[in-house]
């Protein structure tokens, strides 16, 4: 809380993007004492790495300081006030923090907690209900996701240089000569990193893990190589054209899973089509759903960063934009 | 007893210093970052309602009893990942406002528009 009004007062943007990553970092650590330890493992992943990031790219492009002038700091002074008492009259009526008779467990959380594993065989429950009982509500955020990488790419894609490309080169290296530390040391994390990677996708079912987390963790060691090497190295070494494919076949994967158990006349991602044992078609259907969602999130989130890495060594482009 | 509903009032306050940096402030960044503290202050208030006294985390193990509730990890989990693929479109959407206005103040933008028409 004391960081969120830090932000409020700091005009400095570049702070405010740094406090924003050490306030997901303390949300993750929340997480953590409130027994979510999947959603503590995505925040810090996503929170504190990717979107600092993403936010430092586009300030280091829009230029890092604030006007002061704001808009009647004192009207919106009344509405914040008025709105957060109303809503702290209306929390006078929720179940206490940690009553184990809140509403909330009633329904069918019992059910979740105490039969899953019969139906799915998986201890983690978080993962079962995620990719199992809820797969059609996953299928959904991955198709977000998709969209909006492609939003993105839509909005910021940038056409393939051929002869601006070798300046590009010369500035690269001569800019990375100077960090040979950083570079061996970071040349000798990445595998560890992609490593750490698969791990967390397939002990996903076991422990705290998944697909949406490893594909965050793995775009991240493609991130770090990026800033390393530069653009052109990670352009060369990754196609562009061949991560936008790996994007579309996660969604198909994870849709197609689906289409099978269909075909086979069951329900929609009713995974005891894949199987004649019920509980290995479970298997089989998380994991291949979870690697459907990995592969699309690291896609999108490699598409996303290069987009925006792209425009901003790319300013000329400006002015064939035509406006 | 009213201070078991601590959880909620931090959600409160969170989400309010959210939404006054969305209302007051102009810097069209400075306005993703608020939506992006309102957007936690929401993570928070569903994970304190799955918390449990005495439960462990949702991974089934041998001689445990209590679990915390885990539907609402899920959605979470989900969200935050949603929450960041709509913040770089967010973000995408202000570089091209830059480029076009070479400015992300709101009023100056507004100023842009007014002389247009």
């Amino acid at each position: 809380m004391v960081v969120a009004f830090a932000i409020v007062r700091m005009k400095d943007l570049l702070a405010v993007v740094m406090l924003l990553g050490i306030y997901s970092l303390l949300s993750a650590s929340f997480f953590v004492a409130m027994d979510a330890v999947d959603v503590a493992f995505t925040e810090a992943s996503v929170g504190a790495g990717i979107s600092t990031l993403l936010m430092l790219v586009v300030i280091s492009m829009t230029g890092r300081s604030e006007q002061p002038s704001r808009h009647k700091p004192l009207l919106a002074l009344a509405v914040v006030t008025v709105t957060g008492s109303l809503l702290i009259y209306a929390t006078l009526d929720m179940p206490y923090f940690g009553s184990a008779e809140a509403p909330i467990h009633q329904h069918v959380a019992p059910r979740y907690i105490n039969a899953s594993m019969q139906e799915i065989g998986v201890p983690n429950i978080v993962t079962s209900v995620l990719a199992s009982y809820r797969a059609f509500d996953t299928f959904g955020e991955v198709v977000v996701i998709f969209t909006a990488g492609m939003g993105v790419l839509a909005l910021l894609s940038v056409v393939r240089r051929s002869d601006s490309t070798l300046n590009n080169d010369i500035f690269d290296h001569s800019m990375h000569e100077q960090h040979l530390i950083l570079r061996i040391v970071t040349k000798m994390m990445i595998p560890y990193i992609l490593l750490f990677a698969f791990y967390v996708q397939f002990h996903g079912d076991f422990g705290p893990g998944g697909g949406f987390q490893a594909g965050v963790i793995f775009a991240a060691a493609i991130f770090l190589y990026t800033m390393l090497f530069g653009m052109s190295t990670a352009r060369r070494v990754i196609n562009q054209s061949f991560i936008q494919m790996l994007a579309a076949t996660g969604v198909l994967l994870y849709g197609s899973v689906g289409v099978v158990s269909l075909l086979n006349g069951k329900e929609f991602f009713d995974y005891s089509a894949l199987s004649a044992d019920p509980i290995a078609g479970q298997h089989l259907g998380i994991l291949l759903i979870e690697l459907g969602v990995g592969i699309t999130v690291a896609s999108v989130m490699i598409i996303i960063f290069f987009n925006f890495v792209g425009r901003r060594n790319n300013p000329l482009r400006k002015e064939n934009q035509g406006f | 007893m009213l201070l078991g509903l601590y959880n909620y009032w931090v959600v409160v306050v969170l989400m309010m210093v959210g939404l006054y940096i969305v209302i007051a402030h102009g810097n069209l960044v400075k306005k993703i970052v608020g939506l992006s503290i309102f957007q936690t202050s929401v993570f928070i208030f569903y994970i304190s309602m799955a918390k449990i006294d005495g439960a462990t985390a949702p991974i089934l193990a041998d001689g445990i009893e209590k679990y915390s509730n885990p539907l609402p990890h899920v959605l979470i989990l989900t969200a935050i990942v949603v929450g960041i693929a709509t913040t770089a479109l967010g973000l995408a959407l202000t570089v091209r406002i830059k480029e076009a206005y070479g400015s992300i103040e709101e009023d100056e933008i507004q100023k842009q528009d007014n002389l247009d028409c």
